[in-house]
Parts: C-alpha cells; sequence; structure tokens
C-alpha cells in the first residue's frame, strides 16, 4: 500500500468515525460524603455543558464501604466505575498492583503547580496516578481567648512540652472546658493516623529495617505514654470513642483548648455558622518531642483516580482534569467564596491574596503540608513509605488491630506496657504470616 | 383484695412493659426528633425539642434523589418476597406432609446456609452477577434476596403447616382434590395468618438488607440502604441530615408494619399455645 492511498484510507475512516452518532457516555464516579465532594456534585453544569456527550452518575458512599466496594469491583475487574476518590494510602498500592490507569494531564493543567507532597504521595516512579481533589496535614487548632485567659503562649512551633503545659492551663473540668482533644476511637485511621503521626515526631517507627515491629522500643513508650498522661488528665470523658467528627462537634461547641487533627478542620472551626468558637481560632505546627527534627509528617490527599478497569478511560480522565483544575477551584470560589475553595492541592492557591485573606489558616496548612515528608516519615531508617499510616496492604488490618489496643489502653483497661507489648507481638505475628519477616 | 392485688400487678407489669418498648423504640425516635433539628441543634447535645425546621429533609433531596431508591427498595422487597412464597410453600408442603427419613436433616442444611457470613461468598457472587449482566440490575438482587431469605421462610411456613392437620388434606384428596387444588384452595387458606406474617417478616427483612445491596449495586438498582450509606460521613457534621435520611427510609416500613401489626403478632404466636 503506498502511502498516499494509506494516507486517503485514514481519513476516509477518520470521516467515518466523525459521521458516526455522538453517543453519550455515563462516567459512574464513586465518592464519598465530605463537604468538598458534596459541593463538586452540585457543581458540574461547566463540565456538562463543554462535554455534551458525558453523563456523571455519583455514587455516594460511606468511607470504609466505598473502599471494600472499590477493591472487589478492581480485584474482580468489574468496570463499574469510571472515577474513584481514593487517598493516598491506597494510590501507591493499586498503582504498583496495576489497578489503576496512569494520569496524562494536558498541559494547561500545570502539573507543576500541585504542591510537591502531594504530588509525590500520588506518584509512583515519577508517573501521576491520582489528581488531589483535596488534601490535608495536621496541625493544632487552639483557642486564642483560653490561652490568653490562662497565661500561657502558643509558640508557632510548640513542642509536647508545650503542648502539655497549655493544656494544663487551660482545663477547666468543672466549667467543660479541656485542654486537649484527640482521637482515641480505634482505627488504622482514626486514632491509629494521631499516634503514628505522634510517634514520628518522638523519633519512633513502625519498622526497622529488616520488618521488625519497633513497639518496644523506647520512643513508642514514650510516645504513647505521654498520649495517655495528656488524655486522662486534660482530656474529655469517653474519649477513647472519639474520632475526627466527635472532636469536631466538641471543639466548636467551645468545650477543646486544643485539638491536633487534620488541617482540614480549620475550616470547619472558623465557619462563624457552625462553630461557637469561630472568631477565636488559633494555628500552630503539629508538635515534636524536644531535640527531634519531625512534625508527624501527617499528609492526606482524597484524590480522583481512574481503574484500569473502566470502559471509558478518556472521559474519565477528562473529568478527573477537570475537577482538580485551577478553573474548577476559581469556579468555586467565584460561587460560594474563597473559603470553600478545596484546600491543600495547589500552590497557586496559597499565592492568591484573595484566599489567604478568607482563609486565616491557609499560611499554616501550606506550612504543615510542605513539611510533611511521607518518603521517610521517622527520623530512624525505615523501610516503608506513608506518613500517618504504612503503605503495605497489610496496614488496615494490623493498624485497626493495633489502635483498638491503644484505644483500650485509652479507656483504662489496660497499661501502656501491656498495650505495647499486645501491639509489639500482634504485629510480629501478623507480619510473619504476610511473609515480610523470614 | 385479690382483685386489687391483681389489678396491681397488672398496672406494674403495663409499666414495665411501656418502659422496655420506651427503651427499644427510643433510638428511633430520638433519629426521628433529630432530623427535625438544625446541624447547630444536632451537635449542641441531647435535646429532646427540635425547632421542627425541614431543611435537613430539603437538602437531603437536593443532594440525592429519594424517589429511585424508594422504588428500588419496594420492588426488592415485594419481588424477593413473592418468588420466595412461591418456591417455599411447595417445599415447606412437602416437609410437612410428606416428611421422610432426611427432612429434618434437610431443613438443618438449610438453616446452616444462613451460618456462613455473607461476605464469603461475597466474590464467586460478583463474579457470577458480573458474567451474566445481573450487576447492579434489580432481577439479580430479587434474587439474591429470595435466596438469603429462603431457609427463613421455608422454616416459618414448615412450623405453621404443621399446625394443620393432615385429615384435612386428606380429605380433600378423597374428594377429588388434585395436588395443585389441595395447596391453592384447602392449605393456602387455612394457612393465611402464617403465610401473611412470613411475608411481613420478608418484606421487613429485605428492606433492611444492607450487606448485598450495597456490594451488588451501583446506581440503578441501588434502594434505600445504600441512599442512607450515602449520608455517613468521615469528615463534616451531618447528623441531622443523616437522621432525615434514615427517617425517610424507615418510615414506609415502619407504617406498613404499624398497619399490619395485628396480623403479624397473630401469625408469629401463631401455634404457640401447643
Amino acid at each position: 500500500m503506498t502511502g498516499k492511498t494509506l494516507r486517503v484510507l485514514m481519513g476516509a475512516s477518520a470521516m467515518t468515525a466523525l459521521a458516526a452518532p455522538v453517543m453519550a457516555e455515563t462516567l459512574t464516579i464513586a465518592t464519598v460524603n465530605n463537604g468538598d465532594m458534596i459541593r463538586m456534585q452540585q457543581m458540574t453544569a461547566p463540565f456538562t455543558e463543554a462535554n455534551p456527550d458525558i453523563e456523571l452518575e455519583w455514587v455516594t458512599l460511606e468511607e470504609n464501604i466505598l473502599r471494600e466496594r472499590v477493591t472487589t469491583d478492581i480485584a474482580t475487574n468489574g468496570g463499574q466505575y469510571d472515577v474513584l476518590t481514593i487517598g493516598t494510602y491506597e494510590v501507591p498500592i493499586w498503582a504498583k498492583q496495576n489497578w489503576l490507569a496512569p494520569l496524562e494531564m494536558p498541559e494547561e493543567y500545570d502539573v507543576d503547580d500541585l504542591l510537591p507532597a502531594v504530588r509525590e504521595a500520588l506518584s509512583v516512579d515519577g508517573t501521576l496516578y491520582a489528581a488531589p481533589f483535596y488534601g490535608e496535614s495536621a496541625m493544632v487548632m487552639y483557642r486564642t481567648d483560653l490561652v490568653e485567659a490562662a497565661g500561657v503562649e502558643m509558640p508557632e512551633s510548640p513542642t509536647w512540652a508545650d503542648i502539655r503545659a497549655a493544656a494544663e492551663a487551660m482545663t477547666d473540668k468543672d466549667a467543660e472546658i479541656y485542654g486537649i482533644c484527640l482521637r482515641g476511637k480505634p482505627g488504622w485511621g482514626e486514632n491509629m493516623a494521631m499516634l503514628t503521626a505522634m510517634a514520628n515526631s518522638y523519633g519512633a517507627r513502625w519498622f526497622d529495617t529488616d520488618w521488625q515491629p519497633q513497639f518496644d522500643s523506647e520512643e513508642w513508650k514514650a510516645a504513647l505514654t505521654d498520649y495517655l498522661d495528656l488524655m486522662n488528665n486534660y482530656g474529655p470523658p469517653g474519649a477513647s470513642s472519639n474520632g475526627f467528627n466527635e472532636n469536631l462537634s466538641l471543639f466548636q461547641q467551645g468545650k477543646c483548648g486544643m485539638w491536633i487533627d487534620a488541617t482540614v478542620a480549620a475550616g470547619f472551626v472558623t465557619d462563624p455558622d457552625d462553630s461557637t468558637v469561630a472568631d477565636s481560632v488559633g494555628f500552630a505546627q503539629f508538635p515534636n518531642k524536644e531535640g527531634v527534627d519531625n512534625h508527624g509528617n501527617w499528609l492526606w490527599a482524597w484524590s480522583l483516580a481512574i481503574p484500569a478497569s473502566s470502559q471509558q478511560p478518556e472521559a474519565a480522565q477528562k473529568f478527573v482534569a477537570w475537577a482538580t483544575s485551577k478553573d474548577y477551584t476559581a469556579s468555586i470560589a467565584e460561587a460560594q467564596g474563597w473559603r470553600a475553595a478545596p484546600p491543600g492541592t495547589r500552590t497557586s492557591l496559597y499565592e492568591n491574596a484573595e484566599y489567604q485573606e478568607a482563609a486565616p489558616f491557609a499560611e499554616m496548612t501550606l506550612k504543615s503540608m510542605n513539611a510533611a515528608n511521607t518518603q521517610k516519615s521517622s527520623v530512624q531508617d525505615i523501610p516503608y513509605t506513608g506518613g500517618q499510616f504504612v503503605a503495605i496492604p497489610e496496614f488496615q488490618g494490623i493498624g485497626t488491630a493495633v489502635g483498638q489496643t491503644f484505644s483500650a489502653a485509652l479507656a483504662g483497661q489496660m497499661s501502656a506496657d501491656d498495650a505495647l507489648n499486645a501491639a509489639q507481638s500482634n504485629v510480629t505475628r501478623e507480619m510473619t504470616r504476610a511473609g515480610y519477616i523470614k | 383484695m385479690a382483685r386489687a392485688v391483681k389489678t396491681r400487678t397488672r398496672i406494674a407489669y403495663t409499666v414495665a412493659a411501656w418502659v422496655v418498648a420506651l427503651i427499644i423504640f427510643f433510638p428511633i425516635l430520638y433519629t426521628v426528633i433529630t432530623s427535625f433539628k438544625t446541624e447547630q441543634e444536632a451537635i449542641a447535645g441531647f435535646d429532646l425539642i427540635p425547632s421542627l425546621t425541614l431543611e435537613s429533609y430539603r437538602e437531603v433531596q437536593t443532594q440525592n434523589d429519594y424517589i429511585r431508591p424508594f422504588i428500588n427498595s419496594v420492588i426488592l422487597a415485594i419481588g424477593s418476597t413473592i418468588l420466595a412464597l412461591i418456591v417455599a410453600i411447595p417445599a415447606a408442603w412437602a416437609m410437612a406432609f410428606s416428611p421422610t427419613k432426611r427432612t429434618k436433616d434437610i431443613l438443618m442444611w438449610m438453616l446452616s446456609t444462613k451460618m456462613m457470613p455473607a461476605v464469603a461468598v461475597l466474590v464467586p457472587i460478583y463474579l457470577i452477577f458480573l458474567r451474566t449482566g445481573l450487576m447492579d440490575t434489580r432481577t439479580g438482587l430479587v434474587i439474591i434476596l429470595m435466596l438469603m431469605n429462603l431457609p427463613i421462610v421455608i422454616w416459618m411456613l414448615y412450623t405453621y403447616f404443621r399446625e394443620i392437620p393432615g385429615e384435612i388434606l386428606e380429605a380433600a384428596r378423597m374428594d377429588g382434590a388434585n395436588l395443585r387444588d389441595e395447596i391453592v384452595h384447602v392449605l393456602t387458606p387455612m394457612a393465611i395468618p402464617g403465610i401473611a406474617s412470613t411475608l411481613l417478616l420478608n418484606v421487613i427483612l429485605a428492606w433492611n438488607e444492607a450487606f448485598w445491596t450495597i456490594q451488588l449495586t451501583t446506581t440503578n438498582a441501588a434502594p434505600l440502604s445504600a441512599f442512607i450509606a450515602s449520608f455517613s460521613s468521615p469528615q463534616g457534621l451531618f447528623w441531622a441530615k443523616l437522621s432525615a435520611a434514615s427517617t425517610m427510609a424507615i418510615a414506609p416500613i415502619l407504617i406498613m408494619g404499624w398497619f399490619s401489626q395485628k396480623q403479624l403478632v397473630r401469625g408469629l404466636t401463631f401455634g404457640a399455645v401447643k
């Protein structure tokens, strides 16, 4: 076949393709019921207008059900979903299993604008596998009025000793004001996110380079003992069943002096519609232990990814690029104000003067996110990646089991030593069974 | 004197029964109360008097369509129940009136399928659904829900049928009734209270089923269980909205239960005097 004939044939087939009726494609998007995600569902008009041949169907599920549902679907190559909402924990694990389609973003998307820590957490070998929708690190949120009344000072980068002193000074149990609120509800993404980050800041690590669990180390002991001490003396009653939402509720009602948790909470606690303490919240960096240069390395980004089993990867890619673009952020800001813009994904948002003005927590959020190192979360040598979690498939199981032990210690059912011993033997057994420990 | 004691005991029993009933019913009542609160009131702590706002209901409706999952729930509950009765009535008849040496074993074997956690068969069933195109279809879910509840339905019908004297069926046979007539015109009318309560119980079980209905659906066939699941949030307080969604999901079945209360109690205690 000559080059000319080939060109003619190609042209003809292109014409046929153009002449074919435009078939509407339906993208099924699996997501969680978080404020930013709900907002996205209501703000898709610009996308559907620009892409009349793409219809969007939403499946909103509870976080754990979603994970379970999506895992089954991907593992069986089901193809029920075209876009998934997943976090920084799943992305590296699933990408390595070839469950996710690599993302190729158009030039105007400006991949370099993504926060470096987030981009790195969502990439495997330099290839981006998910686009961040909103991101978070962790920081201290505290009541400026209570700090002032108690006559203490909160440094911008406090140590755990500073936190303890402030908690002690602010606690007034008769008035139902508790110096510190931290997560206690068992779960790898609940209390273990907090405790892993806290342990990181104490110089502890989950495993040594031979995958031997390290709960028998001095660092873990110091971290857990201090956590229990803080919570038992200055925490709210029943803290062993408090997760993100419960602490958010307590803080908004003015019952917490300090709350150390995800930066995304800052948007909620400073919202005058929901929070009774909106105008008296200050922010500080996640604490560190004196002499340890580590601020927990908490990093999470709810991200949009395309499963390898999707039947419509091109349309899905279009949607993902749109939903995580600068234009999307701008359209949210225009419709609902800059405070509502999804945080923690793009440098340009933090350079925007209007956003800085509308969001008093912007600077500390950015600082916390940039400080997070998920490639090496401990000051000691480690064989794993991940910040407030260990990025191995087994972590959901072992993290939750250890979380239950530590939650029991917080509830007073066992001592710190017993909890650490139980965690050590439990994790050793599971890691041996999984083949990490030879 | 004896009468006074009797009245007093009766009052004590009545009060105790009301207290127990209120304790059991309270979570549902509080869900309904919370659904009429604003989000701020909902998190503000224990309070039995809501501001009676309908804001949460409005938001639930704008955020997620209620009609489609509602229709799906009705179809799944009724469809799976009818299908289960069609299979179970002949099966229970056979076991009640023509028992063999192995009848007891078969009954036990059927019940044993309920002893395995559903998640254990998730992957095979998921694959079958994928290959046969049943995924996210109401037909597929009707079949699954029917299979899930079938052991209970057969067991219940079997116990009711055993209360019916076999002689009556024999008499019908003597009068020339064939097998079909015997089941449709003689057995079924006599067992109506039992069948009705089985039917009601099965509708309730199918309505509340929340494992398969979530695992095997995405958008088209998702019923109200998936609707509620979509309002649970890991980051953010939407308690009033979640309560409103739950109230909307349980209201139809609650109302149905209320109206058929008599039938349900009669059926469940049928034969209990023996």
